[in-house]
């Protein structure tokens, strides 16, 4: 299977304002991968990651996902291919209720209405949150908000999965559910964030970025070792790699 | 707290309100809104000296109150808020229409008096009646009414999208308040530029935050149209619900109950 595929060449990205986010960054990832995208704040791992599902469009370089390249003719097919979970949820559930929002994407594929409670039954069930559906969302908790946001976007059947600092704001619990979810999904998933404890968990791969440019692009485990490549990139050692702070032991 | 997070959990009760399972609240939410628009019509449409037929009016918001079990003080103090709206409306009647129309013992009213008095009744209906539809129905399901009963798609979303993202604004908001009031001191840094500052770049996160979630809605095929997957069931509860209440409004429109039973009791009397 082809269509899982995400391959970036030679992307470039400037801002309107001048701001140059993006300098030449390639990559790709092949079908069920799990790929981290880490480095310092204003490393450009948004600006990338709107760019995989076609928000911001550059005349420089070429996207593909799947078969298709990226452009304004193919960019809703696209959209449908790349599910994209959002840091703040509160973006992300826009709807009066739990169910209206997780019906959004499927009524917008012009589903019949029984495969649109059908889908929102699934999807709601797999993050755990069936009990929510009728609940407005700004009553939800953090973690709850979190769960129902990645329901949305798995009532739309995506094969990749793009999120962005999916372990943010939530309390240890949280996170911990989070991962465990996270890893049943046989999505290709591509993950920005600053948790590379979660990183460790969750990805096999890991392209670290900074000021632009993918400085490295390989195993996790390998990338983390690398002292003077973490440090350069404004990073550190995932917490589960250090010593003890009470014994001492590395 | 500050007034603001205040605002905001008040806000949030009559979401709680509209959550209840009574009688009233199982009630379809077009056949409420239908009835609460058919009281209104006939509550504005007597001529501006009515006092007296308004007052039977007061039945149907006690009623819901009543059955649906909604907490009146609340109610009353919701109303309260909006009340200087209606009384900027109604202040100037007694000082151009001086003209005596009534005797209340030896003291003479002017009609511009009764007007204001009946201004103040109306606006007492029909704000209360509105008050009590969104409290026992629930805002989203008024909106879905409103667009199921054909208003255009486009202000039921708009009405939905305000009350969805209320709440995230007043949160923001209130946070840049405490933040200003805990390094404000002996009235220093609470200055008007300072509030306009706030307001400013509280409009320039909400520009932000819009735009992201424009961007969440096109991530999942929006293409222009917002549709909603609810079917609302009407059935012979409905239809009576609502022909009752408006026969009883109607007849209450051209016959004036404080009066027929006032004549009444004086001939019974007398």
């Amino acid at each position: 299977m082809s269509h899982h595929i995400v391959e970036v060449k030679n992307l470039r990205y400037t801002y309107p304002d001048g701001t140059c986010a993006l300098k030449d960054i390639s990559f790709r990832i092949t079908h069920g991968e799990s790929v981290a995208v880490v480095g310092e704040n204003g490393a450009g791992k948004s600006t990338l990651l709107l760019h995989l599902n076609g928000y911001l469009m550059s005349g420089n370089g070429v996207i593909r996902i799947g078969d298709y390249p990226l452009t304004k003719q193919t960019v809703k097919e696209i959209r449908r291919t790349v599910g994209m979970v959002f840091q703040d949820p509160d973006d992300q559930l826009f709807m009066p209720t739990v169910y209206d929002d997780v019906a959004f994407g499927p009524l917008n594929l012009s589903l019949p209405p029984e495969e649109v409670d059908a889908r929102v039954d699934k999807a709601l069930s797999t993050v755990g949150a069936l009990h929510l559906k009728s609940r407005p969302p700004y009553r939800l908790s953090g973690g709850e908000k979190r769960s129902v946001a990645i329901a949305t976007v798995l009532a739309m059947s995506p094969d990749i999965l793009v999120m962005d600092e999916p372990t943010s704001n939530l309390d240890p619990r949280a996170r911990r559910k989070l991962i465990e979810l996270l890893k049943t999904f046989k999505h290709t998933k591509i993950i920005a964030t600053h948790d590379l404890d979660m990183v460790m968990d969750l990805c096999e791969r890991t392209i670290v970025i900074h000021k632009g440019q993918v400085m490295s692009d390989g195993p996790t485990a390998e990338t983390f070792m690398n002292r003077e490549l973490l440090a350069e990139s404004h990073l550190e050692k995932p917490l589960r790699m250090q010593g003890c702070p009470v014994c001492g032991k590395k | 707290m500050n007034r603001i997070k205040t605002a905001f959990l008040e806000l949030g009760y009559i979401d709680i309100l509209s959550g209840k399972d009574t009688p009233v609240h199982r009630i379809d939410p077009r056949a409420k809104l239908l009835t609460t628009i058919i009281f209104i019509i006939t509550v504005i449409s007597f001529n501006k000296y009515e006092i007296s037929a308004l007052i039977p009016f007061f039945i149907y918001p006690a009623v819901m109150i009543g059955l649906g079990e909604l907490p009146f003080y609340y109610l009353f103090r919701k109303l309260l808020i909006v009340t200087p709206f209606a009384i900027m409306i109604g202040i100037f009647n007694p000082l151009i229409d001086r003209e005596i129309l009534m005797h209340l013992g030896t003291l003479p009213i002017s009609g511009g008096w009764i007007s204001f008095t009946s201004i103040m009744l109306r606006f007492t209906l029909t704000a209360g009646s509105v008050l009590v539809l969104i409290a026992c129905t629930g805002f989203n399901s008024v909106c879905m009414a409103l667009e199921k009963m054909g208003t255009p798609r486009i202000f039921a979303v708009q009405l939905l999208f305000l009350y969805r993202y209320i709440f995230v604004l007043i949160d923001e908001a209130s946070r840049m308040t405490n933040a200003r009031s805990l390094r404000s001191f002996d009235g220093k840094g609470k200055e008007i530029k300072v509030f306009s500052y706030l307001i400013g770049h509280l409009l320039l996160r909400t520009v932000d935050r819009a735009q992201r979630i424009y961007l969440a809605m096109l991530c999942r095929g929006f293409d222009g149209e917002i549709r909603v997957n609810r079917r609302l069931e009407a059935g012979n509860r409905e239809v009576i619900f609502t022909i009752a209440w408006s026969a009883f409004f109607i007849a209450m429109r051209f016959y004036n109950l404080p009066l027929i039973a006032g004549r009444f009791i004086t001939e019974r009397i007398l």
